[in-house]
């Protein structure tokens, strides 16, 4: 994937942190909320993405999530 | 059927609970109490003369032809102003009656050119009509005595005229004007003999007063005073066809009016539910679109967007789009193929073109436009309620106390339903607007909202939650309905989280720019007022936090207590005729029909045991994800029904880099659009008045649309579509639309009770219906939400990461206009171009006066995407820091400005929030000009002879 696309999953995921951060479970909330909406291949793109670019909540969902079928 | 004139019976209906029973010419009639003479004699089949009588229209008195007899009251009264009473005996024809009435029909004879056999209303007149029914033999008083047959014509709107010499002065166009448009734009100048119609002041025209043609007065006048152009240039209509409008969310019935296949108007049909008989510029008249020049008949193919097309067969065209297509899958894989659907198109071609990608292509890459407009309507309200839609019907506004509009331009976006509120609003109810701009219908002739919220453009959520906190805080919510209704620890929570002090009027002022008092003073009025009401549009969805405040929305109508029940509820204004529909019918990558998730195996079997193929458990990609795996390499073909996403997408750049990395693209439109500039196969289209289908408003309410003429392309959109499926090797046998309803019928449970023979019989039906909903449902949650408890969401205020600063400084944000519709590809081609031949850059004064700029100026406007310049508009509709503008014409492409950002849940993109700066310019960017230049190239189209032709 390029940099553009990178940045931009960098920048939907912590978009979604921020904004279900109080959720009474945040991580499992992003989670969720990525694994219904996002496609395989964006989750893959995902999880190559340094943790240091995502907001701690949103590391630890993409860390958490289950394998995609795709 | 036949063209004969809709059904008049002369005055309204009156609603009421006790019927009374009279007499009339010797026929018992039983009516509802406080219903005229005049409605009760044509109940009984009878017709007593009027003029000045409309059954859409107050009763009013006036042309004195309708004075009927009645036992044991004196004189004659008038049948429109007399209601019947029990045992009341009227006899309406009487020769003292017919005696009256020839005397009163000579004096307005006397006074009208006796051109009937050359008027363009001949054999359509009422005037005509009652001069027969009162028997006019003679006019006594012969014509030579003072008149207004020299009057000048007014002819300077462009869809109708004004011809004051067959006026009568009925004030049936005034009144339509004042009580079903509300636009008050017309007036009776003058009295007794000097009594004319005037639109506007007595210098003005119907073009420069403020009539916004919405057709009401010519479709009330009783003679050829006001009529369609295109009467008089076609003559009267010979066959008619009820259909629905193609243009906003609406959803107006119309009536085509046919001379064989040609349309020679089109008519609001009293019976539509949605649109009670009313109209708009858009849909009454500006569909001179479908007839176009440059609408594209003949499919056409080439290698790459550099070549000129080159006109083919239709075998030809679908050959080698299925050879790319295959091709592509082959080299690539499934996931390599997309498609997008229509919500311009209807219900079963949207379906079909999902099946296409589901089953055909294998994959789940489709999305639809509401992507831009109201996915987070969909991921809101389904989150809160359990159903992706609006709560209410729209005759649901006549019983509104409170009505609040937030990020909703009805007047000019959805002008027939802002008709419907400002009537309400006219009798009392009360109006709340909260809008970054002073829109029409915060101040307009007899309507005021009590209170303008003009928040900084991005903070709705901030001021929703101000509001709520209001509501907590002072002990306003209903708890009642809460208890009974909501999941009351969910409540809690979320009260607690509102009723912070963070989360005051006063602490958030300076976050929304809005005086905590006019807050305080808002949410007090809508917690207290009674059927409170939301209606909101775009400018809710399309922002980083449109889903938020969707979310807001659900929750300030729930701790309120306004859901279920006639009056209040949550109403998304849909932008698109279809995009309720589009939605529904499985268009989102995620879902299939009626909203069940990919990843839910029982709704995958029943689609894969009916169409016998797998389904891809997981979601598919969106529009802008498409445009990334394009640019990444990774998407290389798709199929675009009725979408242009080159203009309507944010971030002109990255669309027009995404589409011009694909192998292969699709367009399936009537135009060349601005996205066909990057296609290599165009599949003309056909337009709504040449398919059969249904659509599906925002009210849920599906409604047939009806062939009046053979598509002048050859082929139904639907059909266009199977024979793709049929090039790719799938073994589609549809022969009507009506089989594709039956499918999704079996599919949606929302749909299960829907048929064509149905739809014909009732007109129309409100999804869901089903067992449990037989005849639909007009309002939704009456007695429990349909997720089961109402679910309160904490919606935390994040700001968008779209910032002004040294460099971007202001704030922009986009909207529409009444005369024109969205990409502007149809109404651009019509004469609605006279009112809006351009988008312009509204600014306030005193940000133009800084950069000094005036109105007319050519701008510079840039963001940190691109810059377009534009004509800058001076007003103080807008705040200062804020600029407005609209996306209509591809000339200006607004949305090369606009940015990538886009909502945290759905991705709808923000168009309402981009940081902008502004300065003067001497004409087109140097982007304009390429833009321009390429987009010419590309339009080019090989004739057969060699010869080039551009096509526009």
């Amino acid at each position: 994937m390029s940099a553009y696309t990178d940045d931009k999953l960098v920048h939907m995921a912590n978009q979604i942190a921020r904004n279900l951060a109080l959720d009474e479970d945040p991580v499992g909330a992003v989670a969720a909320h990525i694994r219904a909406y996002w496609n395989p291949r964006m989750i893959d793109g995902l999880r190559r993405q340094s943790d240091a670019a995502l907001e701690p909540v949103a590391a630890a969902a993409i860390a958490g999530l289950e394998p995609t079928h795709g | 059927m036949g063209y004969e004139r809709q059904t008049d019976l002369g005055t309204p209906l009156v609603a009421s609970d006790t019927q009374v029973t009279c007499l009339i010419d010797g026929r018992a009639v039983t009516v509802p109490a406080g219903t005229t003479v005049m409605r009760a004699a044509a109940l009984a089949g009878g017709s007593i003369p009027k003029l000045c009588a409309t059954d859409n229209l107050k009763q009013f008195g006036s042309c004195r032809l309708c004075l009927v007899e009645i036992d044991g009251m004196r004189g004659t009264p008038a049948s429109c102003t007399t209601p019947v009473s029990d045992g009341m005996t009227v006899r309406t024809q009487t020769p003292r009656l017919e005696k009256l009435r020839r005397g009163v029909m000579e004096l307005y004879i006397s006074d009208h050119p006796l051109d009937c056999l050359t008027c363009s209303a001949n054999n359509d007149c009422e005037l005509q009509d009652q001069a027969a029914a009162v028997g006019l033999r003679d006019v006594r008083y012969g014509y030579e005595g003072t008149n207004h047959l020299e009057a000048e014509v007014d002819t300077t709107n462009p869809y109708f005229d004004f011809d004051p010499a067959k006026c009568i002065a009925c004030s049936r166009c005034v009144r339509a004007c004042d009580e079903v448009q509300g636009t008050l734009a017309l007036t009776i100048d003058g009295r007794g003999f000097a009594s004319k119609v005037s639109a506007g002041l007595a210098s003005d025209s119907f073009l420069s007063s403020e009539c916004v043609s919405c057709g009401a007065c010519v479709q009330a006048c009783p003679t050829a005073s006001l009529q369609e152009k295109t009467v008089k240039a076609i003559g009267k209509p010979e066959r008619s066809v009820v259909t629905t409008c193609a243009y906003c969310g609406v959803g107006c019935t119309f009536r085509a009016e046919m001379r064989g296949e040609q349309l020679v108007r089109m008519v609001p049909w009293k019976d539509g539910k949605a649109n009670r008989g009313h109209s708009c510029v858009k849909g009454r008249f500006a569909w001179g679109y479908a007839q176009h020049q440059e609408r594209i008949l003949k499919p056409m193919i080439r290698e790459t967007i550099g070549q000129p097309w080159r006109e083919v067969s239709w075998d030809e065209a679908l050959g080698y789009a299925a050879a790319r297509i295959n091709t592509i899958r082959d080299t690539y894989g499934r996931n390599a193929l997309g498609g997008i659907t229509s919500s311009r198109c209807t219900n079963e071609e949207t379906f079909l073109v999902q099946k296409l990608i589901r089953a055909g292509f294998g994959t789940n890459n489709v999305d639809t436009c509401a992507r831009v407009c109201h996915s987070p309507t969909g991921y809101g309200l389904k989150t809160t309620f359990g159903t992706s839609a609006g709560t209410q019907d729209f005759d649901s506004v006549e019983q509104s106390d409170v009505i609040l509009v937030i990020g909703a331009n009805p007047t000019d976006g959805h002008p027939v339903f802002a008709s419907r509120m400002k009537k309400r609003l006219r009798a009392g109810a009360r109006l709340i607007v909260i809008d970054p701009r002073r829109t029409d219908l915060v101040r307009s002739p007899h309507i005021s909202a009590d209170y303008h919220l003009p928040l900084r453009p991005g903070t709705n959520v901030a001021i929703l939650t101000a509001i709520a906190h209001v509501i907590v805080s002072e002990g306003l919510a209903d708890e009642a309905f809460i208890r009974e209704r909501c999941d009351w620890d969910e409540y809690s929570h979320w009260a607690d989280f509102v009723a912070e002090e963070r989360h005051s009027p006063e602490f958030l002022a300076a976050v929304t720019g809005v005086d905590a008092e006019t807050v305080r003073g808002a949410a007090r009025l809508f917690a207290t007022g009674g059927n409170g009401a939301i209606y909101y549009g775009l400018g809710v969805t399309e922002h980083s936090q449109g889903s938020s405040t969707v979310m807001a929305i659900a929750n300030l109508a729930m701790a309120t207590g306004n859901i279920g029940r006639p009056g209040v509820g949550v109403n998304p204004l849909r932008g698109q005729n279809n995009v309720q529909g589009a939605c529904d019918m499985g268009s989102f990558p995620h879902e299939l029909s009626g909203y069940r998730h990919v990843s839910d195996p029982a709704a995958r079997a029943l689609f894969e045991a009916e169409w016998g193929v797998a389904i891809d458990p997981e979601p598919g990609l969106r529009i802008p994800n498409m445009l990334d795996a394009a640019t990444d390499g990774t998407f290389k073909a798709i199929y675009i029904q009725g979408e242009d996403i080159l203009q309507s997408d944010p971030d002109t750049h990255h669309v027009a880099a995404g589409l011009a990395a694909m192998d292969c693209v699709i367009v399936h439109d009537l135009f060349l659009n601005e996205t066909a500039n990057y296609a290599h196969v165009f599949l003309p289209g056909s337009t709504f008045l040449e398919k059969n289908g249904t659509f599906t408003n925002a009210e849920r309410r599906i409604q047939p649309v009806r062939k009046v003429m053979e598509p002048l392309n050859g082929l139904e959109d639907w059909q266009v579509t199977q024979e793709l499926a049929r090039a790719i090797g799938l073994d589609w046998n549809y022969t009507h639309p009506s089989d594709l309803m039956d499918e999704i019928a079996r599919l949606t449970p929302s749909f299960a009770g829907v048929n064509y023979d149905r739809l014909d019989a009732e007109g129309s039906l409100q999804w869901p219906v089903n067992d449990a909903a037989p005849d639909g449902s007009p309002i939704m949650h009456v007695d429990g939400f349909v997720r089961g408890k109402g679910r309160f969401v904490v919606t935390d205020y994040v700001p968008t990461d779209e910032r002004t600063g040294p460099r971007f400084p202001l704030l922009l944000t986009t909207g529409r206009t009444l005369s024109q519709y969205n990409v502007g590809a149809q109404t651009r081609r019509t004469a609605n171009t006279v009112w809006h031949l351009e988008d312009v850059l509204e600014m306030h004064p005193v940000d133009a006066e800084n950069r000094g700029l005036g109105t007319g100026d050519w701008a510079r406007l840039a963001s940190r995407s691109g810059e377009t310049t534009l004509r800058v508009v001076v007003t103080d509709r807008v705040a200062p820091g804020v600029v407005y503008t609209t996306f209509h014409h591809p000339a200006t492409q607004a949305n090369v400005v606009t940015t990538d950002f886009s909502d945290w849940a759905t991705n709808c993109p923000e168009y309402k929030v981009t940081a902008v700066q502004v300065a003067p310019s001497n004409g087109p960017s140097d982007w304009q000009e390429a833009y321009e230049a390429q987009a010419m190239q590309s339009r080019r189209i090989a004739r057969q002879d060699s010869s080039m032709e551009p096509a526009e």
